[in-house]
């Protein structure tokens, strides 16, 4: 296959097995008719279980929870109490043991702790809090994520999230603190220049793509530097660098531009969030429903058959690289107006355009799903600090667990292998990701 | 992946109108603007020297003294008469010499140079020494993602395994106190990263694109851990690793320029010199360059007449992996002394680039990966003269040629057809 085919085949298979199992069905109960109760039973559940073993949330619960337990081994396995009591493993394994359970468990504790619920608190709205947390990191995770996303469902890899976050924050920025606006409109203006600003990041690789068929992946990559080194040279000029210090970072955000907390300033969770939910709406309405998105997805599966039945392929690259650059640029306008409002430097995109690679993913492209693994990865993310700050376990480590879920993800059949689940026929076998 | 999938569109208008490409004077035309209006408009009067040898010469060059004006406008007419002499060319359908555009380069380049360090004087050995140094792990990144990419797997994980190289070489360099041990590591730890590649993109059909960018990932994620945790508790122990000292070869190390520049390195350079030469002869002289290719491009007659697909993709892309980790052994053991968090720091990104700037061509991509080399080692020379050009403008300019390239300004790059294409057999 010559481009990531967004939608996966595997996604379609139980609708492939439905007459197979019916057969399968049909045939145990007209047989039964001489059988026994017990052996329809166990065909019975053998389908069922068959069909929740082949299903899609099985197995990416599965990956999820196979990537935590290597991750929990790389805990232990650097831990040094484990190290230690490994030493007289043979005369006291019990102590072994116990230092394992507590790094692990430690460290997963605090990790669920910062991310969902601090049952060491005694109200339940300070308790909560790392909820709220959690969703503040999904939000720009679940915009970026569904800017690579819609890019896939045309077949197209963004891996451009980091530059069109970069020149979105730009524009944000810029509009947050140069202009003088009145309130609401403020704010409104300046996100939507983020959008505007990551936008137009991201068309330069559809137009390229479509003009002159320079490969995406290609383009977007060279571009994330290109964004960098560009905001590098005007964090040194007066046109982003505060005119009162000599570090390379933005002035403060003005007070009109600042998208405002929800629950009060107790919570850092803010309207971006409810932007977000909105964009994700929207995302679904554009490719599930809308004619546009009906092109997108026939160019997705196939260009030569859309250009065929009257698609301009072309002009279909431009206008979802415009859309995908977009989804980056309202990621970098939550960041920059809502999450860090006191400036950002070079480094403001802060992994999330990579990281929005492995959402979309996750979410096998689709706008809920993809909302769904931003959450995920958000919850991993805040709560990946609070373990770094308790247990010293470095937030590296949360990398390598989101990795590994993608990669299990991708391969249902190694996941099945490992789970010992049936593998539903060779056909599993011609899976294409 | 097909890097030109859109090409078949351009194909349907191309049949309609003339095929004459006019990219060339357009490009020159655009050249001898920039030089009129920055190297003449905004030039300095003043000689900018240029330094051609060192103290180990064996014989001495003179300085070079260009006056910086008069460079200016002699760059400025001959590029203008390379884009007009290659227009009238083109519209009488005659083909343009490929020294032309080479020379007209040549040209650019001493132009901006001697605009951009008027009134100093650069020291050429140092320059193209340093762009050495800068561009052999792109060299050995590029060289593994030409072998992987011919064989038919995209290989986008050259920066895991530049890094995965780049951390093991630390480690085994330090415990083990021998270079020799590091380089080694290094050589299996790339491989590894590349087993892991090939195990989701040719056993589980994982679309390669998706597995090596989650490759890389997953490698800085595992070497930023192991650092964090291990190496920076202990850096004496595990993290001081003994590095190459330099070998000068005898008579060829006093040559002016080339000799400082090419004779004068550690071993890891000279290794690769063999590399290069070996990959470039046996990828188009050799039996297993001609299974290689085979697979790559059309693996199913590769199958018909009896070879192994699979594993031949397999061990390939082992053998990438391994170059490539022999370049992060170059980043620790001679760059940087110690390794670091993302030590590699996007190399292989810029590997990967030199990779289709090279059409997929073990020389053409070692001379893509040069160029990167020294388009970075040059903003580090003229910021030490003080260059008019911001210093960021400088380190984007290699992405920014690539951009170029990519959108084919030098010409159509084509990939090797089955490259991302997962080969189910039967």
């Amino acid at each position: 296959m010559s481009e990531p085919t967004p939608q996966k085949p595997e996604d379609q298979k139980p609708e492939d097995q439905k007459p197979e199992d019916l057969k399968a069905e049909q045939g145990a109960v007209t047989e039964t008719a001489t059988n026994s109760e017990t052996n329809q039973d166990t065909v019975r559940w053998t389908n069922a279980f068959r069909e929740i073993a082949s299903g899609n949330a099985l197995l990416s619960l599965l990956a999820v929870v196979l990537a935590i337990l290597i991750g929990g081994v790389l805990i232990a396995f650097t831990d040094s109490d484990v190290q230690e009591t490994a030493g007289y493993f043979f005369a006291r394994p019990g102590d072994f043991f116990a230092a394992i359970g507590s790094a692990v468990g430690g460290a997963y504790l605090a990790l669920f702790q910062g991310s969902i619920y601090d049952f060491r608190r005694d109200d339940f709205l300070s308790a909560i809090k790392p909820l709220t947390q959690t969703l503040v990191f999904a939000t720009p995770l679940i915009a970026a994520g569904l800017g690579v996303a819609i890019a896939f469902r045309v077949g197209l890899f963004n891996i451009g999230g980091r530059g069109q976050i970069i020149v979105g924050a730009a524009f944000a920025g810029y509009a947050s603190f140069a202009w003088d606006l009145p309130i609401v409109i403020h704010v409104t203006v300046a996100v939507i220049m983020g959008i505007i600003g990551g936008a137009l990041w991201g068309a330069i690789a559809g137009l390229l793509k479509a003009r002159t068929g320079a490969h995406e992946v290609i383009v977007t990559i060279m571009l994330n530097y290109v964004a960098y080194y560009l905001i590098s040279f005007l964090l040194r000029t007066d046109l982003l660098k505060n005119p009162g210090s000599n570090n390379p970072k933005t002035p403060p955000a003005a007070e009109s531009a600042v998208l405002q907390p929800i629950f009060g300033d107790g919570f850092k969770l803010h309207w971006g969030f409810v932007l977000v939910v909105a964009a994700t709406v929207v995302a679904w309405w554009l490719i599930d429903r809308s004619s546009l998105g009906f092109k997108f997805r026939a160019v997705g599966l196939n260009p030569h058959a859309a250009r065929v039945a009257g698609v301009k392929v072309e002009r279909i690259y431009i206008y979802v690289m415009l859309i995908a650059g977009g989804y980056a640029g309202l990621a970098a306008s939550t960041e920059v107006l809502g999450t860090t409002t006191s400036g950002f430097t070079s480094g403001v995109d802060a992994g999330i355009g990579f990281d929005a690679i492995t959402v979309a993913l996750l979410g096998r492209s689709t706008p809920w799903g993809t909302f769904a693994a931003g959450l995920l990865f958000g919850a991993f993310k805040a709560g990946g600090f609070t373990m770094q700050a308790s247990q010293g376990i470095p937030i590296d480590i949360v990398l390598v667990v989101q990795s590994l879920i993608v990669l299990f993800i991708a391969a249902p059949p190694l996941v099945r292998a490992v789970f010992r689940l049936p593998q539903p026929g060779a056909r599993a076998k011609k899976v294409v990701s | 992946m097909t890097f030109t999938k859109t090409s078949e569109g351009k194909s349907h208008a191309g049949s309609k109108i003339d095929r004459r490409s006019w990219k060339l004077p357009i490009a020159f035309a655009i050249v001898s603007l920039i030089s009129g209006v920055l190297f003449v408009g905004f030039a300095e009067d003043a000689p900018t020297g240029f330094n051609l040898s060192t103290g180990s010469d064996l014989f001495q060059l003179p300085v070079v003294h260009l006056p910086a004006l008069a460079t200016g406008v002699v760059v400025t007419i001959l590029t203008a008469l390379i884009a007009v002499g290659s227009a009238f060319m083109i519209s009488q359908d005659r083909a343009v010499p490929k020294w032309i555009p080479i020379v007209g380069a040549i040209l650019a380049l001493t132009g901006f140079l001697t605009w951009a360090a008027a009134d100093e004087t650069l020291r050429v050995p140092e320059l193209l020494a340093g762009s050495l140094v800068l561009a052999v792990p792109l060299v050995f990144g590029a060289l593994g993602g030409v072998i992987s990419e011919r064989v038919g797997v995209v290989n986008i994980a050259i920066e895991a395994q530049l890094l995965a190289g780049a951390f093991v070489s630390a480690v085994v360099g330090t415990l083990t106190g021998s270079a020799f041990a590091g380089l080694f590591a290094a050589a299996v730890a790339g491989m590894l990263v590349s087993f892991l590649l090939s195990v989701f993109a040719i056993k589980y059909l994982v679309n390669q694109i998706i597995v090596g960018v989650v490759i890389n990932v997953l490698v800085s994620g595992l070497t930023g851990f192991l650092y964090s945790t291990w190496l920076t508790d202990n850096p004496e122990q595990l993290n001081n690793p003994e590095g190459f000292s330099t070998l000068s070869i005898p008579l060829l190390s006093g040559i002016p320029i080339i000799g400082p520049v090419l004779f004068q390195q550690t071993l890891i350079v000279y290794l690769l010199y063999v590399i290069v030469a070996a990959v470039a002869f046996a990828l188009y002289r050799t039996r297993w360059g001609l299974r290689l290719r085979a697979v790559g491009e059309h693996p199913k007659a590769a199958d018909t007449v009896g070879i192994n697909v699979t594993l031949t993709r397999f061990w390939n892309v082992a053998l990438a992996g391994a170059i490539a980790g022999l370049g992060g052994a170059f980043i620790t053991l001679s760059q940087t002394g110690q390794f670091g968090k993302d030590v590699t720091a996007g190399a292989g990104f810029i590997a990967l680039a030199a990779v289709i700037f090279g059409r997929w061509d073990p020389i053409k991509a070692t001379l893509a990966a040069l160029l990167f080399g020294f388009a970075s080692n040059l903003q580090n020379a003229l910021s030490v003269v003080g260059s008019p050009v911001p210093s960021e403008f400088m380190l984007m300019l290699p992405y920014v040629v690539t951009i170029i390239a990519v959108a084919g300004l030098v010409g159509k790059s084509r990939p090797p057809a089955a490259s991302g294409t997962p080969y189910i057999k039967g």
